[in-house]
């Protein structure tokens, strides 16, 4: 069959999908049915969909490891922008809406609450990555550093996960659930470079740049 | 089309070539749109924890159709003119782990909650301990309505107008003995009608506990009712402690029990998590949450947050009941 180039349903497809959580939250928030703490829920929403969609981004690459798709490595930079834009939202929200842009609160709450300064790193994180993400830093940055800089694309999921769970209350089965599905993704990078080393020592380096092409 | 002319030979731009362009476009709007469709959906799914939107019948379901009202002989106790927070939001706003831990989970699964028939005991250090039924209760002891701040331990809070009977005067009724120096609360232990007993998110059942002299206060109740109509299943019915100085927590709902002890009694989230909840849980700004501060709140359905104030606004009347204590350290 002809196409038109490939999957070119997809980019656009999962960019529409992307934008569906913000456009629930504002249609909820202008209905008045985010619930009694219309704030604390969006807060809580956003940055939730911040956590799936970097864990989303690292995803892409152990599909390509497990079953040979390429696929989703073309989406991997649109989700990790959407991380940003809705960590970028979370952030927002908890800044203007929820503190109201009380800076001294929110020293202290960065400085004093490890749950909030561990959230808040994983956004600070997050910024030179986005920054970085065009085409042409990574022609400025050399592929090298760029590639070195875009490794903390493994940290803010991290410490984002960990933000989740020091701050439920009790339950943390949603926050473990993340957890376990990230670990597993760092599992099978750590598995696939191992293999790599042990099987070719001659070709390591061309078996890790392929890795990391698509890691 | 100029991309599908590139592979194609020219004497292919014919009907057939427009005729398999319209239908590869088709085609590609219908997995556009399957795609946006089913990312947007995974992702509103992920939203609610990975659970199912509520049914309609659901919705805000909870016991509203019980809303009896009850005989209210007293109002106006320890009233405050701070505006009311909604019915609604009392009502589907809620902690109460035995039927969920988002607090939307109450409102939509405590109707398996069963609060008629139901009996209390009240036994331990008194001299005529009881076994009395709830609807017993509501005729002994003559029902106030107390509009009260609650501050959660979470910082949110809400203004509640309570229908309910002073705890002391229960306690009267039973004599305590002069061993008794502690009153502790149980919560009904049965997962048939509160599931999420099953899983052990804490210790159950649910315990709470006050000192004697903290709850023969006038400000302790035990309420029945709110907004002048029988208590809802996800607020606690039929019977719950309303201690409106401090965090929301030792409200204990659903009781069964009441035990005059001679020791301290332990409490479910002083177990749970013993550096970051007490045994007092006075609302105290100046002493944080090890997590979050304590400093401010939000007033549910407001939109700024307000300074919460030292035992919830209640000092006047129940600072007296700690004083010499060190209430960081008794926090």
């Amino acid at each position: 069959m002809r196409r038109a180039g490939p999957l070119p349903w997809l980019k656009p497809g999962v960019f529409v999908g992307a934008l569906v959580p913000i456009g629930a939250i504002l249609w909820r928030a202008w209905r008045g049915e985010l619930g009694a703490n219309p704030i604390a829920q969006a807060l809580n929403q956003l940055g939730l969909i911040a956590l799936v969609f970097l864990v989303a981004a690292l995803a892409c690459t152990p599909l390509k490891i497990f079953f040979g798709w390429t696929w989703p490595i073309r989406l991997r930079r649109m989700l990790g922008l959407f991380g940003f834009f809705y960590g970028l939202l979370h952030v927002g929200t908890y800044v203007g809406l929820d503190q109201v842009l009380d800076w001294h609160a929110i020293w202290d709450d960065v400085t004093k609450r490890k749950f909030i300064f561990v959230g808040f790193s994983a956004f600070v994180l997050l910024v030179p990555l986005a920054a970085t993400s065009t085409s042409g830093s990574l022609k400025r940055l050399g592929y090298a550093r760029w590639k070195r800089l875009h490794r903390l694309a493994y940290v803010a999921p991290l410490l984002g996960v960990i933000h989740f769970t020091w701050r439920v209350k009790k339950d943390v089965r949603e926050p473990v659930a993340y957890a376990v599905v990230l670990g597993a993704l760092l599992l099978i990078r750590v598995g696939a470079y191992l293999r790599a080393r042990l099987s070719a020592p001659a070709p390591v380096r061309s078996e890790r740049s392929r890795l990391v092409s698509g890691g | 089309m100029g991309r599908l002319a590139k592979n194609s030979p020219a004497s292919e731009i014919t009907p057939e070539g427009l005729y398999m362009n319209r239908r590869e476009f088709m085609r590609n709007a219908v997995l556009f749109t399957a795609t946006s469709a089913g990312v947007g959906g995974s992702l509103l799914w992920l939203m609610r924890g990975g659970r199912a939107e509520p049914r309609p019948s659901e919705r805000g379901g909870g016991t509203d159709a019980n809303e009896q009202p009850l005989t209210i002989a007293r109002y106006g106790g320890y009233a405050t003119d701070e505006q009311l927070t909604p019915y609604r939001d009392i009502t589907s706003y809620n902690n109460f782990y035995e039927f969920g831990t988002d607090k939307s989970d109450p409102a939509e699964n405590a109707r398996t909650l069963q609060p008629r028939p139901w009996t209390v005991a009240v036994e331990g250090e008194v001299h005529s301990p009881q076994v009395i039924d709830v609807d017993q209760l509501l005729t002994r002891f003559p029902l106030e309505e107390r509009v009260y701040r609650m501050r959660c331990v979470e910082a949110w809070s809400m203004v509640i107008p309570w229908v309910g009977f002073p705890l002391g005067d229960l306690l009267k009724w039973v004599e305590p003995t002069s061993r008794a120096k502690y009153v502790a609360f149980t919560t009904l232990l049965d997962p048939e009608q509160m599931p999420e007993q099953r899983r052990h998110v804490l210790d159950w059942p649910y315990g709470e506990g006050l000192r004697i002299d903290e709850a023969m206060h006038p400000l302790a109740i035990l309420a029945v009712g709110l907004y002048g109509k029988v208590l809802p299943n996800q607020n606690g019915a039929p019977l719950r402690l309303v201690v409106p100085w401090k965090y929301g927590f030792k409200g204990i709902k659903s009781i069964v029990k009441i035990r005059l002890t001679e020791e301290q009694p332990p409490t479910t989230w002083s177990l749970a998590a013993p550096h970051e909840y007490g045994f007092y849980a006075n609302v105290n700004p100046s002493v944080d949450h090890p997590r979050w501060s304590q400093a401010t709140e939000r007033r549910i359905g407001e939109f700024r947050r307000r300074p919460t104030l030292p035992f919830n606004g209640y000092a006047e009347q129940v600072a007296g009941l700690y004083s010499g204590m060190d209430l960081r350290r008794f926090f």
